[in-house]
Parts: structure tokens; C-alpha cells; sequence
């Protein structure tokens, strides 16, 4: 994904930051990275190279646990997330044909980010209320049985809430970026 | 050791905390349960519906957070405790009812029972909780405080005898809490059941003087959430566990394993850890004695194989969480190469109610075996879905039809899965397999770390198996070959039969590849992760015959084998309702104003099938997907 003006000097910036404030030990590893993210929202090859070259870890290491672990994204998040919940009790329910759903509206895969970064849409494992299956979380706000319908109603509500120009730009569809897989190798490659 | 330092200093601690609680159980409170079950049923804006209302009033009334109570279906839930009254628990929230509480009850005196779940204590008035069907069976030791304790006061776990067994443990030498937990026969709840008494002396006969207690709360498994709500409801009771550990085996630093998808629980625990210190329950000197530890938290990412001891220490050392082959155990050399105690959050709850009140009380509970209590996360198609504390002992049949209050709908049971990815599921003829390590596992499940998910006859329990073996596949760490690759092979093969593909061969392929995955690998993931198959083609062999002979999916939910079907005697042709619910607008009118779906078009979403007006009932699945004669016929 391209970066935008200004992001180069946010992340790097942000990395000097993280590390100054911690030990720069392998085992402190996990926890910058995960700092990164939190001020970030992702972690971008850039980050993940400064990072590598602070703790004195190869670059290929620090790839290894951002890709290892679940939690940690290579995709910038979008001005508006959207996880869709495929635990257990939602999947039976049809958690899966919401996921579509959002896949067929956003026009991209689920772990991708729209290319003018309005939307990104994540498959999570189970945000622990089963009990309203299937469920989605629209910005940190959980909703409950969510129908088909329904998700074309949240992404009006979505379409709604940007200002004027974005809304135009997002209605005339939000390109595929390139899916995951692809951005991955990408990123592999440069490091 | 100051002989009689602990617990004087205890007694101070108590009564500080007691005059603090009645000060204010003194007041009226309203006690809103805000652990993430309640938080998503939207609890927090009606704890601001309360504030706010309360203010409006000019009420002198307490608004109080609270952990979950159990009782998840009913969630948004609170407790209103009005002196002169029993304390009175409300479920099904909404503004409307908050401002009718409000009223009739913080304003007026009227506690609107009729809006009332159940009362907390016996009273005269109004049923409780035990007098539910449930309440029979249920029997709540490690839940016991969840939902109603501030969770972000340590003295009001204080004044419910908290860390008195660890004032009580600080008097004597630390063997003696190792006898007692190994008297008790506590065994580790993380799943396989190994007793924690002989992990812990395991450690300390390493003969090492830097050990380390974790506290594993990677709790991955998708539809389970109970080390989640102890953790968010009552976050010292587990502390207060690891410090008694500590003290057991001579450890000085330990750590809590938190998911990061877990933000409530890691900010709860740690506001309690602070608590604890600023109290000297933690940290330097604690209570006095020469006994030192203190706790910190680390945030694991998100991989359910750091589930695995060996993997979970590899990450919080910075690495890949890979498992290692054990022996070396963790007991003898585990974190930065020394003796680690590693249980889960459950185990270590246990442990001061142990120490309390013996290990002779705690082996009364449950079987001679598997003494203590079982915590459930019961989800699916039950009636009763939330968190629950049963025996040891007692029967699946018991669980999912007393304390689940039955299946929804009256639909008929089809099967229960028990264990998450490594579990397995078990049809209606094993339900009265006793609920305990050594049953369940001779049944071909596990018990797991608790997640219980009900399946009715409307779930495919080939699609179930497919489901969480995408699961275990996805989080299989790539070490071992037959868990890398034989998942992989077993997922396409699954997936093939799902679209009616695959024969007789392939079905004993799989059986042999879920066989072999068990054998040839390492870790728990891998050697458990056959067992969703192996069991449903135990006891569901029909379904896959189904699937593979008739390219039929008897509970219509494989969408290569289904197709939805307008039947036109039955259509209204004035109601528009399914052509309005189609998201692909596949959904037509036809000339004679009947509808018709374009199967083109269709994405099998049930959609319209929810959509269609009972009173017509017009749309039906139909298994294997043929078309009906007169529909070919207007077909184009």
C-alpha cells in the first residue's frame, strides 16, 4: 500500500518514540510491536524495518512475528472498520454470508482496506457474545443479528457519516487495493 | 516471619474494607454488569441511562460496575439493592425500563417485579436465582462473586473474604499450601486436567532459586469466555491464586498471559494489580513477611496456539509461538530457561477457596476423581445461553436441557460440541456421559477450557467439522509436517464434500489423514485437531453419506446442495417482502405476478426465506438442488 504525505515521517517518528521507551530486548519485542500498531493502526514495512535495525533483530524476524500472530495487521485500517465475527455461534447462524456480503459491497477481501482507505473489513475469531450471533463490529460498535439486509443498511448508515466529497468517492465504488496475499509478497520481498 | 504479622494486619485490611462497603450497601445501588457480554448488549449507555435519570432526580443512589453474572441471555442486566428491599436483578434493558426503575422504584417504592428476573437472596417476596431450574443444578465456587463485586474496588473483594487465605497461608510455611492443593486434587482446568498440586512441586524440586508463575488467559478457543468474564468480574480472586502459588514454590515474579482482543480484562487486572500493591498484597515485603512478588501483565497477539505452554513461553520471550517437544517440562525449565508454574486463569481461582476452607470441603464437590466444579460457556441453540458453574459429575444431558432450559424453538437436538477445535461432538446417545476429564475424553471430546455450543437439526455437521477444522488449519503453526499439510489435505477433502463431490474412498482417506495428523504430530493443537472430524464421523456418518451419495445436505445448509424455491400456490403476488429482501436482486416478478428466484443470481443468503410472511410461508429449501417440474418450465 502507498503511504501517504506526511506518513513517512509519522512512522518513523513513531518508532523512535516506542523504542526509546523500552529495553530493545528481544522479549520487549512483541510489546513494541504491538505499541506501533496501537499508535499506527498498522505496521508498515517502514516501521517494521526501524524496528528490526533498533533491537538489533533480523528484519526477516520481526516480519515473522508481524505475520505469526493475528493480532498485527500490514494493512492501514480504513477511516471506518467493519469485523465481522466468525466464532463458533455465528458462523452456524450464517456469520459467513454476512462476511460476503460486506465482501460484495466493499467490493475488496475480507483483510483488506479499500485503496482510498474508507473501509477495511477483518474476519475476528469471537468478540464473546454469542448470544446475538451473528455479529458484527461496525468502528469498536458491536451489533447483533446481522442480516444481509442489514448490511446494506449499515453501509448507507457509513456512506452517511463521511463529508460530502468522501461520500461521493466511496459511492462511486471503492476499488480493490490488490488483495492480501499479494501485499504480503510484496512487503516480504522489500524486506 | 513475624508469627502473628499476616493476619493482624489482615484483620486491619478487613475491617478497613468492611466500613467502606457498608458505607455504602448503606445506599441504594444499581449494579450494572459491564463485562464484554453486557458491554455489546450495550450496558454502558444503560448505566448512562441510570446516571443520568438518578441526576435528573436528585436521587442519592449509587451507580456501580459489575462483572457478569451468567446470566448472558438476558443481557443488558443490573442488580438494584434498595435498603428495605431484596436486592433485585433486572434483565432485558432498555431506556424505557431504566426510566420506569427509576421511577417507580429509586423514586417510588414499587420494584416493579414484574420486569424482575430474580431476586439475589431467600426472601418472602420474590424467587431467586437457585429457585430457577437451573438453580439446581448449579453450584457457583469460582463464579461466586462475578457480577456482584465492584470490580474496580479491591475492598469489595476484601469484604467478601478476599486475601484471607493468604494471610491465613503467610502464617504457615509455604509447604503447607502445596500439600493442600495436591490434598485437594486440584486439577488444571486448562483442558487436560493435570493435577496442579504435582506441577507445583515439580517446580520447586528443580532446586532452582528464580521461578516463575504464569497465567495462562489465551483463551482462543472461538464460543468460549469464561476466563474472559473471571478475569473482567472478579480479577482479584486470580491474583490473589498466582500470589499463593508463588508462595508455594518460592517464585518472586509472575505474569498474566491476557489476550489482546481481551482490552476489558487487561484494563480491569491491571487496576487490581495496582490495587493490590498500593495494600502490600503484592510486591516488595507482602503483608509484612519477607515474602516478595509482584505480577505483570503481557498482551499476547492473538495465535490460538500459544494456548500451548511451550509455545506461550516462546512468545512471551519474543519469539514465534512454536510448542517444543516436552520433557524438558516447563516445571523443570520453562521461562528464561527456569521453573515455571504455568495454570490456567480457572486453576488458579480455585486455589484460595482451597485454602480457606480445606482441600476436605473441596473434594466433597463433584467425583472422587475430579473433584471441584466445571465452568461452562453455554452458547448455540439453547434457551439459556451464558456462564455456568455445575459439579463435576454432572451429566451433558443435564446441562444442555435443565441449566440450558432446552433447545430453542422446540427444534429437536442433533448434537452437542464440547472443547472448542480440539473437542468433539457428541450425539444424543452420549449425553449421559458424566461431565469430567476421563468421561469425556473416553468419549472422543475433551472437556477443553469449557466452551459448550448446542446444535439443533437445522446445523450440518459436516459444515461443522469443516468449520473448525478451517479453524485449527489457519492456526497450525507450520512446525510439524502432518499438522501443516495433513489439515490442509483434510480441509480440501471436507470442502469436497460440501459441494457433494468425493466417494467412498475419500471418506476412508480422511479417516486415515485425521488418524495420522493425531499420531505424527506435536503439540496438543495438532494431535486434538482430527477430533471435530473423527467424532462426526463416528456418529454421523449418515450426514457425509448424504453429502457424498445423494450430493443432499440433510439440514440444508451447505449452499452448493441447496437451492431456495418460490412455491407458487403459495405466493401472495401482492407482497413484495422478498423481492425488497434480496441483496443481489434476484428476486423477480414474473407476467402472472407470481415471484420467481433467478438462480443465477442467487447467493443462498436465507434471506428471503426469513423475510417471507408466516401467512404465506412461500419459500422452502429444497436438498438436493432439482428444480420441481412447472419450475423448469417457465425456467429461460
Amino acid at each position: 500500500m502507498q503511504l501517504m504525505e506526511g506518513e513517512k515521517e509519522q512512522i518513523l517518528s513513531c518508532v523512535d518514540e516506542v523504542l526509546s521507551n523500552s529495553t530493545k530486548e528481544k522479549e520487549d519485542l512483541i510489546p513494541i510491536l504491538q505499541k506501533v500498531q496501537a499508535k499506527l493502526g498498522y505496521l508498515p514495512v517502514l516501521a517494521m524495518e526501524k524496528i528490526a535495525e533498533g533491537t538489533d533483530v533480523p528484519a526477516a524476524d520481526v516480519y515473522g512475528l508481524a505475520t505469526f500472530y493475528n493480532q498485527f495487521r500490514l494493512n492501514p485500517p480504513g477511516d471506518h472498520e467493519v469485523k465481522v465475527c466468525l466464532g463458533t455461534a455465528c458462523y452456524m447462524v450464517g456469520g459467513d454470508i454476512t462476511l460476503e456480503s460486506f465482501e460484495r459491497r466493499m467490493e475488496i477481501k475480507e483483510g483488506e482496506t479499500t485503496s482510498d482507505r474508507r473501509y477495511s473489513l477483518e474476519r475476528v475469531a469471537c468478540v464473546g457474545c454469542c448470544t446475538m450471533a451473528p455479529v458484527v463490529v461496525v468502528d469498536d460498535e458491536v451489533e447483533g443479528k446481522v442480516t444481509p439486509t442489514r448490511v446494506d443498511g449499515i453501509m448507507l448508515e457509513l456512506e452517511g457519516k463521511s463529508d460530502k466529497s468522501d461520500a461521493k468517492d466511496s459511492s462511486n465504488g471503492s476499488k480493490n487495493t490488490g488483495n492480501k496475499d499479494d501485499s504480503d509478497k510484496e512487503e516480504g520481498e522489500r524486506i | 516471619m513475624s508469627a502473628s504479622g499476616s493476619e493482624a494486619i489482615y484483620q486491619k485490611l478487613y475491617e478497613e474494607a468492611k466500613k467502606n462497603i457498608d458505607g455504602k450497601e448503606g445506599k441504594t445501588q444499581v449494579l450494572v454488569g459491564t463485562a464484554t457480554c453486557g458491554v455489546s448488549a450495550g450496558a454502558l449507555k444503560i448505566k448512562e441511562d441510570f446516571e443520568r435519570e438518578i441526576k435528573e432526580k436528585d436521587l442519592d443512589v449509587d451507580v456501580v460496575e459489575v462483572g457478569c453474572i451468567g446470566h448472558c441471555y438476558a443481557e443488558p442486566l443490573a442488580v438494584i439493592a434498595k435498603p428495605g428491599h431484596p436486592a433485585v436483578c433486572y434483565g432485558y434493558l432498555d431506556d424505557g425500563l431504566v426510566h420506569r426503575l427509576v421511577e417507580d422504584f429509586l423514586a417510588g417504592d414499587d420494584p416493579s417485579y414484574e420486569y424482575a428476573l430474580a431476586a439475589l437472596d431467600r426472601n418472602d417476596v420474590f424467587p431467586t436465582f437457585e429457585d430457577f431450574p437451573r438453580g439446581i443444578y448449579e453450584q457457583k465456587l469460582i463464579l461466586e462473586n462475578c457480577g456482584y463485586i465492584d470490580t474496580r474496588d479491591i475492598f469489595s473483594y476484601i469484604a467478601r473474604d478476599g486475601y484471607k487465605a493468604l494471610s491465613k497461608a503467610l502464617e504457615e510455611e509455604p509447604s503447607a499450601v502445596l500439600e493442600e492443593v495436591k490434598a485437594a486434587n486440584l486439577r488444571g482446568r486448562g483442558g487436560a486436567g493435570f493435577p496442579a498440586g504435582i506441577k507445583w512441586e515439580a517446580c520447586i524440586k528443580s532446586g532452582q532459586d528464580e521461578k516463575y508463575v504464569i497465567c495462562n488467559a489465551d483463551e482462543g478457543d472461538p464460543g468460549a469466555f469464561m476466563d474472559r468474564s473471571i478475569l473482567e468480574s472478579d480479577p482479584h480472586l486470580v491474583i490473589e491464586g498466582m500470589v499463593l502459588c508463588a508462595y508455594a514454590i518460592g517464585a518472586q515474579k509472575g505474569y498474566l498471559y491476557i489476550r489482546a482482543e481481551y482490552p476489558r480484562a487487561v484494563g480491569h487486572v491491571q487496576e487490581a494489580i495496582n490495587q493490590a500493591r498500593e495494600k502490600g498484597l503484592l510486591g516488595e515485603s507482602i503483608m509484612d513477611t519477607d515474602f516478595s512478588f509482584d505480577l505483570e501483565i503481557f498482551q499476547g497477539s492473538g495465535a490460538f496456539v500459544c494456548g500451548e505452554a511451550t509455545a506461550l513461553v516462546n512468545s512471551m520471550e519474543g519469539n514465534m509461538g512454536m510448542p517444543e517437544s516436552r520433557p524438558p517440562r516447563l516445571a523443570s525449565q520453562g521461562f528464561r530457561g527456569k521453573p515455571t508454574v504455568l495454570n490456567n486463569v480457572k486453576t488458579f481461582a480455585y486455589v484460595p477457596y482451597i485454602i480457606n476452607r480445606g482441600a476436605d470441603w473441596f473434594k466433597e464437590i463433584g467425583t472422587e476423581d475430579n473433584p471441584g466444579t466445571a465452568v461452562f460457556s453455554l452458547v448455540g441453540k439453547v434457551n439459556n445461553t451464558g456462564l455456568v458453574e455445575v459439579p463435576m459429575g454432572t451429566t451433558l444431558r443435564e446441562l444442555v436441557f435443565d441449566v440450558g432450559d432446552g433447545l430453542r424453538d422446540n427444534k429437536e437436538f442433533k448434537a452437542v460440541q464440547i472443547g472448542g477445535p480440539s473437542g468433539g461432538c457428541l450425539p444424543e446417545s452420549a449425553l449421559d456421559v458424566p461431565i469430567d476429564f476421563d468421561s469425556l475424553h473416553e468419549a472422543g471430546a475433551i472437556m477443553g477450557s469449557g466452551g459448550l455450543v448446542v446444535l439443533d437439526e437445522n446445523d450440518c455437521m459436516v459444515s461443522v467439522s469443516r468449520y473448525f477444522l478451517e479453524f485449527t488449519q489457519h492456526e497450525s503453526c507450520g512446525k510439524c509436517t502432518f499438522c501443516r499439510l495433513g489439515t490442509k489435505h483434510m480441509l480440501d477433502i471436507l470442502n469436497d464434500i460440501t459441494r457433494g463431490e468425493g466417494d467412498a474412498e475419500t471418506l476412508e482417506l480422511l479417516k486415515d489423514l485425521a488418524e495420522d495428523v493425531r499420531d505424527g504430530s506435536l503439540c496438543n493443537l495438532g494431535k486434538t485437531a482430527p477430533n471435530p472430524v473423527l467424532t462426526t464421523l463416528e456418529y454421523f456418518m449418515d450426514e457425509y453419506k448424504a453429502h457424498i451419495e445423494e450430493g443432499r445436505c440433510p439440514a440444508g445448509v451447505c449452499r452448493e446442495l441447496i437451492l431456495y424455491y418460490i412455491e407458487p400456490p403459495k405466493c401472495s403476488k401482492l407482497c413484495n417482502v422478498c423481492v425488497g429482501s434480496c441483496p443481489t436482486e434476484a428476486i423477480f416478478t414474473r407476467d402472472d405476478g407470481l415471484k420467481e428466484i433467478d438462480q443465477e443470481k442467487c447467493v443462498k443468503c436465507d434471506n428471503c426465506l426469513k423475510a417471507c410472511p408466516p401467512e404465506y410461508n412461500a419459500i422452502v429449501k429444497l436438498s438436493p438442488p432439482v428444480l420441481p417440474p412447472e419450475k423448469e418450465k417457465t425456467a429461460k
